[in-house]
């Protein structure tokens, strides 16, 4: 009988928590912020779905009900994709290490 | 247009992408470099959906301009937000996620054919399913953080809000949900649908009010791995292995975090989740605390101090991120290192709002994060400091922890501030931390109250060295 691939699916599902669990145990606890807003940054990857939702209709007018819910959802999950990486980017840039020298 | 096999390999690169993109937090060296992984990997999982859907009519423009706006508004704030309003950011972001994961499920909802998960009202049994956990959990994460986000900002008032029957309340909630899943997937009604994400929004907002501010720690943490779990179903749905990768590493992040938090308060995840703490102690501390001797000081007095000590510990709590004196404070180290005394900053756990919350701060101020230690790191060297300077911090320094067993925060690792030789403790009043209890270091012999605002105390201070 062949595998349905909804179990392929459970298995990338449950291999990526373990590999969640044991990356994120390794991130230092002075990062613990920017971990936050990069994981919101990436799990807005959700925008793939909303892209899909407005594009991939097939009636004839660009605005159906559907694709409307698609388009915002674009944009709110934009807000967060440019915002959390960019803020991320932004905390690590300030994270500098002690000055051997002194002044 | 491009095959969905090719399409799916590079979902697996972007997922692959997105596990280096946390691989790198584990030192802030290489942090850049995985937020560019990061970036890189949410660049293809975007372009290659495009190439995938093959529509570049119209259409195409318009989600440009949608995509534009929402990364205009999302660049604005990015640059704009002050660090210390870091809780606020990442809790309206989550709502953000939550809100988006709910769109995107209405709408394969009600165009399942865009999606290839059947037709209206004949839709496939298990991506329904898939679909109505996305959805509802989207909608939870929503509400949840619309509510944290009030919380932090102080719209909404941070003490706990509990009424009767709260809990069966949120449990006959959580069941009907259960049941509407079940009657959307016998029946396929459109009415099911809106019915389960009213209700789902609903107890978000539930889950969450009775929750108090210092808690949110806990909350945002969750709400983080809520987002997740959100995203994974929508994954499921739309069999996008970069969702489901995505979806499950930001789900054990937070939940890992979570852990980490409670374990910072020594409370179990469910005694935070049902909420109330903080609000019952509070009235029961007020008639204890009078009578006891306490040793105030002024700026003068601490500069005299930590002039003549040769090392100095630094516990900054909220209290400092409330004050924004991370920058003054930075400028009093400075002083203090000229004058060749050693300081080191102490960070528990759970100060602040959200994990890593004084990091940021410290970092923002310029402080090198190798004089930042965590507590189990750090707390040894109180034996040997000459002064502590316990600043915005409260309940993560009370002894009574250690001490009393009758004390809510009994078993809870704090900083043991009160090994120092002597303790500067700057705070506006004697009054009680967010536990509601009564702060033993107080009254110690070797503490020095410094009442006043943390970042004008600081400066005093400064000028007095």
């Amino acid at each position: 009988m062949e595998i349905d691939p909804f179990i392929f699916r459970l298995s990338i599902f449950i291999l990526s928590i373990f590999i969640g669990y044991y990356v994120v145990w390794s991130v230092t606890p002075s990062l613990h912020t920017p971990l936050m807003s990069v994981t919101n940054a990436i799990s807005s990857v959700i925008i793939v779905g909303a892209i899909i939702a407005s594009l991939a209709g097939n009636s004839d007018t660009i605005f159906d009900t559907s694709s409307i819910f698609g388009f915002i959802a674009i944009s709110l999950a934009a807000i967060n994709i440019f915002g959390g990486f960019l803020v991320t980017q932004r905390m690590l840039a300030m994270y500098k290490k002690k000055k051997k020298n002194k002044e | 247009m491009i095959s969905s096999n090719l399409s799916a390999i590079f979902y697996l690169i972007s997922g692959v992408l997105f596990i280096l993109a946390l691989r790198g937090l584990s030192s802030p060296e290489t942090s850049r470099q995985g937020n560019f992984f990061g970036i890189l990997g949410m660049i293809i999982a975007i372009t290659v959906t495009f190439l995938s859907v093959g529509n570049f009519s119209t259409g195409f423009f318009v989600v440009l301009i949608f995509l534009l706006i929402g990364g205009l508004i999302g660049a604005f704030i990015a640059y704009k937000i002050p660090m210390t309003a870091m809780p606020e950011l990442v809790a309206g972001f989550h709502s953000l996620v939550g809100l988006a994961a709910v769109f995107v499920a209405v709408s394969a909802f009600l165009n399942p054919e865009a999606f290839n998960l059947g037709y209206p009202g004949d839709i496939k049994l298990a991506s329904l399913i898939e679909m109505s956990i996305g959805a509802a959990v989207g909608a939870i994460t929503f509400s949840g953080s619309i509510i944290a986000f009030l919380k932090l900002q102080g719209i909404m008032s941070g003490s706990p809000i509990t009424f009767k029957g709260q809990h069966p309340l949120n449990g006959l909630i959580l069941i009907s949900i259960v049941i509407l899943t079940y009657l959307l997937c016998s029946t396929q009604s459109s009415n099911i649908f809106w019915i389960l994400l009213a209700v789902s929004f609903l107890i978000g907002f539930l889950l969450i009010i009775p929750i108090g501010g210092a808690d949110m720690p806990v909350v945002i943490s969750m709400l983080n791995s809520y987002s997740g779990w959100a995203a994974a179903g929508i994954g499921f749905t739309l069999e996008n292995s970069a969702l489901i990768i995505t979806g499950a590493l930001v789900g054990s992040s937070g939940a890992i975090l979570s852990y980490i938090m409670c374990k910072g308060m020594n409370r179990s995840f469910f005694s935070v989740i049902l909420g109330g703490f903080g609000a019952t102690e509070q009235s029961s501390s007020s008639k204890s605390k009078e009578q006891k001797p306490v040793k105030s000081g002024n700026a003068d007095d601490a500069a005299f101090l930590m002039k003549n000590a040769s090392s100095v510990i630094i516990v900054p709590g909220y209290g400092m991120a409330v004050a924004q004196a991370q920058h003054a404070l930075r400028e009093m180290v400075d002083t203090l290192k000229k004058n060749d005394i050693k300081v080191s900053y102490a960070i528990h756990p759970v100060a602040g709002r959200m994990p890593g919350h004084m990091n940021v701060l410290l970092a923002e101020a310029n402080v090198p994060y190798d004089e930042v230690f965590e507590l189990e790191e750090i707390n040894n060297d109180f034996a040997n400091a000459d002064v502590a300077f316990v600043i915005g911090a409260n309940d993560v320094t009370n002894p009574v922890a250690k001490t009393d067993p009758q004390s809510p925060i009994y078993g809870m690792p704090v900083l043991d501030v009160e090994k120092c030789k002597s303790v500067l403790f700057v705070k506006r009043s004697l009054s009680p931390g967010y536990a509601g209890i009564d702060n033993d270091l107080f009254y110690k012999e070797n503490t020095l109250m410094l009442f006043a605002d943390a970042k004008k105390m600081t400066e005093d201070i400064t000028k007095n060295l």
